[in-house]
């Protein structure tokens, strides 16, 4: 589909704008900020796991072009999704549907970050460290937001990996290479995207229905999914304490990933338990916010871990 | 050129579309200025510090 053949309401009423409408803010808000934030913070992680000989400067600048290309992701997928956009409430008010920036002004945004975020990469780091960047923002824009998002129910699963692979790409922007650590904080964040998107789909099966989204709620039916994120969330689990067995996760990480795992686990039951009414939705809700404190709780303390020294090893591990 | 326009004559700002565009190219300029910055702060970071001790 190309956006840009249709116009919004917007411009349906007005005519198409000849001047740009969008204040700065908006095309910050291209930028999808929430999830930059989590991709920088991932990627920091990433880094610091690592331990780098590495210039401060060149580490900083390589996340900054992480960040940059990350946003460029936001603004393509937010260009590409402006005709479902529009009829979700959750995202009516985006820059796009809102009619306060051009589907061309975005697309052209997005794609000029994107090249120079990833050249920028290249010459700040290395060429492994930009192809990651690179593969990064053609699987989110090109595998997940224009084929996958609209296709399947496993979108998500699938299309989930574009934001497991920031650690990856932090590290070989350090290193020049990827280690088994970053390809376990991959696997912990592919992992926990089915439980904490479908819990959002629960809850808004409406709303994805009506954009003719194809959600597992949707697809497979709320029960299904209930199954499907007490599946995922039992591999999550162990995986989420996996760095402590291979030796970069201490006593720290282990307390935060055992109890906060626990809580994940408890959470999936309760959403597994309640099929009905208030109680569901409620059920649905806790484990979608639960699930966004669970994962920044375990990065963040890698990162106190290991960037701020608080390491304590794990008795008989580390 | 303004679409439909056979003249290519480009419509008179109004204020708050002028306010936006002056806030937009503000916000282009410190970007710019950053990236300069921040080229110029991993070129020496690359070089290393003892570029910045040569003989005159």
């Amino acid at each position: 589909m190309n956006v840009t053949d249709q116009a919004t309401p917007v411009q349906i009423a007005q005519g198409s704008p000849a001047v740009s409408n969008g204040e700065v803010s908006d095309f910050v808000a291209l930028l999808k900020p929430r999830v930059m934030f989590l991709v920088v913070f991932t990627a920091l992680v990433g880094m610091v796991v690592v331990h780098p000989a590495v210039h401060p400067v060149i580490a900083f600048a390589s996340l900054l072009m992480i960040a940059v290309g990350a946003g460029a992701s936001g603004a393509l997928n937010m260009w590409w999704d402006a005709d479902i956009d529009a009829r979700m409430t959750r995202t009516q008010k985006r820059p796009i549907p809102a009619g306060r920036i051009a589907p061309d002004e975005a697309l052209a945004f997005g794609l000029a970050l994107s090249v120079g975020s990833v050249l920028a990469l290249g010459l700040i780091a290395n060429p492994l460290a930009a192809f990651g960047l690179a593969f990064t923002i053609a699987f989110y824009v090109v595998v997940y937001s224009m084929w996958l998002k609209r296709s399947t129910a496993q979108n998500i699963v699938i299309g989930g990996a574009a934001g497991a692979f920031p650690p990856m790409v932090g590290e070989a922007a350090v290193t020049g290479a990827v280690g088994i650590e970053t390809f376990v904080l991959f696997l912990i964040i592919f992992l926990w995207t089915p439980p904490h998107f479908w819990a959002l789909a629960l809850v808004k099966s409406g709303d994805y229905a009506r954009a003719g989204i194809p959600m597992m709620p949707n697809v497979a039916g709320p029960d299904s999914t209930r199954c499907q994120i007490l599946t995922y969330t039992l591999l999550l689990v162990p995986c989420g304490v996996a760095p402590v067995a291979l030796g970069f996760g201490g006593l720290a990480y282990l307390a935060v990933s055992g109890l906060g795992g626990l809580a994940m686990l408890a959470s999936a039951i309760q959403v597994f338990r309640r099929r009905d009414g208030e109680p569901a939705a409620r059920a649905a809700q806790q484990l979608f916010g639960l699930s966004i404190l669970y994962l920044f709780a375990i990065f963040a303390t890698l990162l106190a871990e290991h960037g701020l020294g608080l390491w304590w090893p794990v008795p008989g591990i580390g | 050129m303004t679409p439909g326009d056979p003249n290519g004559r480009v419509p008179a700002l109004t204020v708050a579309e002028a306010k936006r565009r002056r806030s937009r190219s503000i916000a282009i300029a410190v970007a710019l200025g950053v990236m300069a910055l921040l080229f110029y702060a991993v070129t020496i970071a690359k070089l290393g510090p003892g570029v910045l001790n040569r003989a005159i």
